[in-house]
């Protein structure tokens, strides 16, 4: 549908910093009427969770049946190489709407007798219409976290794709649309205060779930409250990777997994809430684990995003770009040391003028700015520790709580470490894993709230509790 | 909410100060919040001015004369951030990009 005010925003392909497209901005009177008078209210909540387990379904298969086309979208959308959409952000996503298709079917109330005479029955229903804000480094996949467990629920949405990346979730709209009732899923396009504010700030909207940074975050919990509604946030992190000494104790299979666990901080152009992106390293192995370390890095393969062997990308945006940049500055004036990467990459043809940066390694303290803000770059901040309780104080020491990473031969370190450590994930010799079956969310300024596992789906209804006495007896007080 | 000491914690370019004035002259009186965190995380977010209630939890960095805006652009900051971030002046500054309000970058923030 073409916005109210016929103003449309630019959508510059990341790869070759071209506008490939435009977006329609959403003045508030787009969609101040989304579902009325045009559509009716959302009955979702009739439907039984055999229909909506059908339509996720369906909609896995159709995606599936299309996950080339729905990859390449991805990728021209973001920067993000092929090879990472073709087999992770689509498979995954896919499978998210099989699992919630599954949970559903599972889910079922509960009754308890609480006397001979007395039934408390505990009933899951929808919470009616959701807004959901998706950020831009996994347009689809992010939206499919948050999609799939409201529908499977029972509720409508109304999902705003971030502006950077406003197209590809249409392409799969157009894919699937045919699949859904009617009115069940509205996308809106926009900046904040044109859709991000009516959203969240609706009286006609039963919760809103937002991924993004932490101003924004507080934002729309103060939207939110105006009409009591919940919110469930996830705000990204400062995720540490520890790798103990033993892990360097012999040269095999699992020192070769680490060092990849290493190098995972420049998956998705670093552009992950969960990016490894402050390396732990204990003294005893620090140097020769760390030049290994870069090493591995030196041989990622940076280039088209749409070429197979390409390893990393083009940054999502301008904007993204420059911050980067400005930490690559940042991180050397405060006393950093770059042991690889550390500027802007310039490719040549085609590329030239898309947003590239060089997988980077700093060398630094945990106090730096590099080792304390969220860069969402292609730069890991790696400081050596002496003991465990060390790594344990630095990996604590930050505002955030969302991932982790523990890498150790000895399973009573890696158990102590994952329970120690204050956030919602610890990745325990594995690390950029997302399995729907395990729950995803942050600790302290990370966010409220969890996505993946079937427990989601609490995030999306309501409990209805019936107390029902089956005796006829007064209990005598009147 | 409390004015930090420093005199000067934060500038704006002149790029940025040519910005404000537009958006002042659109929107009227403005202010940034210094945001950390996902995605569009660790850049300051321009609002109008009041539409982000700060509270004790914010600490007023800075509130910057800019020419041409009559009223004077408050920077906040989260106070748990700003024990990180005490130590360093921020320069705001604005690159193409998204087009929106909050898309302003500290481009050159460095530590003084």
């Amino acid at each position: 549908m073409a916005p109210a005010l016929g103003r449309y925003f630019e959508n510059p392909g990341p790869g070759h910093g071209q506008v490939f497209c435009e977006g329609p901005g959403a003045p508030p009177r787009t969609w101040n009427a989304p579902w009325t008078p045009r559509t009716p209210p959302p009955r979702r909540g009739r439907t039984s969770a055999a229909e909506r387990a059908g339509v996720l379904n369906r909609i896995a298969d159709r995606m599936e049946a299309n996950l080339e086309a729905l990859a390449v979208a991805e990728s021209w959308e973001n920067g993000k190489p092929v090879r990472e959409t073709l087999a992770a952000d689509i498979p995954l996503a896919i499978d998210h709407f099989r699992y919630f298709a599954g949970a559903i079917r599972a889910q079922e109330g509960s009754l308890a007798e609480l006397d001979e005479d007395t039934v408390a029955y505990h009933f899951h229903e929808p919470l009616g219409v959701v807004a959901q804000i998706i950020p831009w480094n996994f347009p689809i996949l992010m939206a499919t976290w948050k999609l799939a467990p409201a529908l499977a629920a029972g509720n409508a949405v109304v999902l705003k794709p971030a502006e950077q990346t406003p197209a590809s979730i249409h392409y799969w709209m157009s894919l699937v649309a045919d699949l859904l009732p009617p009115g069940v899923l509205n996308i809106v396009n926009g900046f904040g205060v044109e859709a991000g504010k009516p959203l969240a700030s609706s009286p006609r909207v039963a919760k809103v779930a937002f991924t993004g940074e932490t101003t924004t975050g507080r934002l729309i919990m103060q939207y939110a409250s105006e009409h009591i509604r919940p919110v469930t946030l996830e705000l990204g992190g400062k995720s540490p990777n520890i790798f103990f000494d033993d892990v360097s104790s012999a040269r095999d299979d699992f020192l070769d997994k680490a060092l990849e666990g290493f190098t995972m901080f420049a998956l998705n152009q670093g552009e992950v809430c969960t990016c490894p992106s402050r390396a732990l390293i204990q003294q005893g192995h620090y140097q020769e684990f760390l030049d290994a370390g870069v090493e591995r890095t030196r041989r990622i393969v940076q280039g088209h995003p749409l070429d197979t062997d390409t390893m990393i990308g083009a940054q999502a945006s301008n904007d993204q770009l420059e911050k980067i940049l400005s930490y690559l500055d940042i991180g050397q004036q405060e006393g950093a040391k770059i042991l690889i990467g550390g500027e802007r990459a310039e490719l040549p043809g085609e590329l030239a003028g898309g947003y590239y940066v060089q997988p980077t390694v700093f060398e630094g303290n945990n106090a730096m700015r590099v080792f304390q803000e969220e860069i969402f770059g292609p730069v890991v901040s790696v400081a050596p520790f002496a003991t465990y309780e060390d790594a344990i104080r630095i990996a604590n020491d930050t505002l955030y709580g969302l991932g982790a990473g523990v890498w150790t031969r000895d399973a009573t370190t890696a158990y102590r470490a994952g329970r120690a450590i204050q956030a919602g994930r610890v990745w325990t010799n594995c690390y950029h894993a997302y399995p729907a079956h395990a729950a995803f969310g942050g600790y302290k300024s990370s966010g409220i709230g969890r996505e993946n596992h079937k427990m989601m789906l609490d995030h999306y209804q309501q409990t209805k509790n019936l107390l029902v006495s089956y005796s006829a007896k007064k209990l005598g007080f009147f | 909410m409390s004015h930090t000491d420093e005199v000067s914690r934060v500038a704006v370019t002149d790029a940025a100060a040519a910005l404000l004035r537009t958006l002042y002259a659109a929107n009227g009186p403005l202010m940034f919040h210094q945001s950390g965190g996902c995605c569009d995380g660790s850049s300051p977010m321009c609002y109008l001015a009041g539409e982000f209630r700060t509270g004790d939890a914010d600490i007023l960095l800075a509130a910057l004369a800019v020419d041409g805006v009559p009223e004077p652009v408050t920077f906040w900051m989260s106070r748990a951030q700003f024990a990180l971030w005490q130590h360093t002046h921020l320069t705001v500054d604005v690159v193409p990009g998204g087009a929106a309000a909050s898309h302003w970058r500290r481009r050159r923030g460095c530590a003084s």
